[in-house]
């Protein structure tokens, strides 16, 4: 594995800081900018109680005073306190978001799981195999995360196996992870299965077959490896479509993660709450297209060499 | 006949079915049969039990129990598949609309703002792709980097963060031009990096040169000259474009920042299903999520040329 230049990382890091930053920063702006603030969504009426409880929460003051106040406490990792939940903003937002990052990750594992060995065996050889996971992919394909969700309640509900909504074991897991995993396991099987099958193609393939190695070892070790790069770069863009994914699965499911969250901040204006989850989820995001983007530079020398 | 044409057609067709199809409905969308709330959906018939044949008709429903919401068919009573009968092909709701109805009223609104979203989008995709491409240098990569920034964005947060920063009760001519205009503003970058490369090849070739060369200003060649060269490419993106807008139109309706219930849209219609339970209960309630599921495959399907249909080996 070739060493990564330092810069090419110290780039890359400082990028997805500024992701986070801009993204937080836009997000507080539209919220707060927006026709009418917390207290008109929230209490409204009486006027005089609606200016003692603006002069609370500092909405009295011009929006360049406060973005200047949340910044300089940003930076210390303080995110201020929510106006609805009057509870600080960053422990709110950590336990929504631990629970988004659950379930992204577990979809991600399964359609992992799922996805790339269908795709080896699909991309490999004829047969019915083949066509049964082909066949698959493409109904899966039509079924976005919020079809998905739907028709894995129904069954759900229908029969009893599992919980239909909320949090508890693993079991609430199930339905909201599989939802979000069937449409992006059947994604990474198509790409796996043209991936592996360009990889056959391969001269050095070809010799190492015309050398006798039989084809399984040719397909699971061989030409495995080689169809990896194309599918590394996938996963960068992967993460935000599973991002939207989650939020249509959180809502249908009642599982208690950030997309609820940010829905009731935006619904009474809590400028800070929306500022907070969305450096939340500019977090996930940076971390995401951070990771796939060293992965990518460490398989292939080109991109992570000085210079580039 | 290309891909492209094939899309284009395919995009036509879906457009048509969903202009004239509510026509068809049988019922007022937003007519409620009080007494027949979560009515089970009824098959249309030809024939009676003596085997006479009539106009297409239905039996009669006789409530059970309407505690239980429980049905049974009446034999005895034939009615006509018309707008003042208590007929439900797909069943009905909790307000004892017809599903039917307003699934086909829902997918003109859906589909509409998937359309116009689309048409923004790709509007946007040509401009700046085209600036791009045709530019270069600092503008080139000023766009490039945007369209990028944009990409990464988990575009349904994006679109709620937008949404949720216009006044929160709108009437729904306001909510159709909103969500039009956010969709496209979210989904050009992709189309747009397509359309730059395009541009950026035709750019040099000797037709455009020679439009040059004869006195055509830069932006006639890129308007007459090198635009069409993309509009193949347009066409395939719009069917990507266009489900995922119908989706995050659903999407948004579901959480209350799309339309408002009263309203027939696919959106709204999934959200008054409510919990997973009620969806077992009454799965026909479903039925605009089988919609989303026909548009993507209508799409797909009818975009795909034969050779892929075959398959690649």
């Amino acid at each position: 594995m070739p060493a990564l230049s330092s810069s090419f990382i110290a780039r890359r890091i400082l990028a997805a800081a500024a992701l986070v930053f801009v993204v937080s920063s836009a997000a507080l702006a539209l919220a707060d900018l927006a026709p009418g603030d917390y207290v008109t969504a929230t209490i409204g009426g009486d006027p005089a109680v609606a200016a003692a409880e603006r002069q609370r929460l500092h909405l009295d003051r011009p929006f360049a005073e406060r973005y200047r106040h949340w910044i300089g406490r940003a930076l210390t990792m303080d995110l201020g306190e929510s106006f609805q939940y009057r509870r600080p903003v960053l422990g709110l937002v950590r336990e929504r978001a631990g629970n988004t990052a659950m379930l992204a990750l577990a979809a991600l594992i399964l359609a992992t799981l799922l996805g790339i060995p269908a795709g080896i065996v699909s991309g490999s050889g004829g047969g019915i195999a083949a066509r049964v996971i082909r066949i698959t992919s493409l109904v899966l394909l039509a079924m976005p995360p919020l079809v998905t969700s739907f028709v894995l309640l129904t069954i759900a509900a229908r029969t009893r196996w599992l919980p239909i909504a909320g949090m508890g074991g693993i079991t609430h897991l199930v339905v909201p992870a599989l939802s979000l995993a069937l449409p992006l396991a059947a994604m990474l099987e198509r790409l796996q299965s043209e991936a592996i099958s360009d990889a056959l193609e391969r001269t050095h393939i070809l010799a190492a077959a015309a050398r006798g190695i039989p084809r399984r070892r040719l397909v699971w070790h061989h030409a495995w490896r080689v169809s990896l790069g194309p599918l590394l770069g996938v996963y960068g863009v992967v993460i935000g479509s599973l991002f939207s994914g989650s939020f249509v699965v959180e809502v249908i499911a009642s599982w208690p993660g950030l997309a609820s969250l940010m829905r009731d901040a935006l619904m009474t204006r809590d400028a800070p709450l929306v500022a907070g989850c969305s450096a939340a989820g500019a977090v996930f995001l940076a971390a995401g297209v951070l990771v796939a983007d060293l992965a990518h530079a460490a398989l292939d020398p080109r991109v992570g060499a000085p210079g580039a | 006949m290309s891909t492209a044409r094939r899309s284009g057609l395919a995009l036509a067709l879906l457009a048509l079915v969903v202009t004239v199809a509510p026509l068809a409905a049988p019922h007022d969308p937003a007519r409620q049969f009080s007494r027949f709330p979560y009515a089970p959906p009824m098959r249309p018939h030809l024939f009676d039990d003596e085997w006479h044949a009539h106009a297409p008709f239905a039996y009669a429903l006789r409530v059970i129990d309407p505690l239980e919401r429980r049905y049974e068919e009446d034999r005895s009573r034939r009615l006509a598949i018309r707008d003042d009968q208590p007929v439900f092909l797909l069943g009905s709701d909790g307000f004892g609309r017809d599903v039917l109805s307003r699934t086909l009223a829902g997918a003109r609104l859906s589909l509409g703002v998937a359309f116009a979203a689309t048409g923004i989008a790709l509007s946007l995709a040509a401009l700046l792709g085209a600036l791009a491409g045709y530019a270069g240098g600092r503008l080139d990569a000023a766009i490039t980097r945007f369209a990028e920034f944009v990409l990464v964005l988990p575009a349904i947060y994006v679109a709620l963060a937008l949404r949720g920063s216009l006044p929160l009760v709108l009437s729904s001519g306001q909510v159709f031009a909103t969500l039009a205009v956010v969709f496209g503003a979210i989904g050009w970058p992709a189309t747009a990096r397509g359309v730059r490369g395009i541009i950026h090849v035709e750019r040099r070739q000797e037709y455009a040169e020679a439009a040059y060369a004869i006195g055509a200003s830069p932006w006639r060649v890129i308007v007459r000259h090198l635009l069409p060269s993309t509009f193949g490419f347009l066409a395939v993106q719009a069917i990507v474009l266009v489900p995922a807008f119908v989706l995050a139109e659903a999407t948004l309706s579901l959480v209350g920042f799309g339309f408002a219930p009263p309203v027939a849209s696919w959106g709204t219609m999934i959200e008054e299903v409510g919990t997973g339970a009620a969806a077992a209960d009454a799965p026909w309630l479903l039925a605009p999520v089988v919609g989303m599921m026909l548009t993507i495959v209508v799409l797909q399907v009818g975009s795909m040329s034969k050779s892929r249909l075959r398959d690649r080996k």
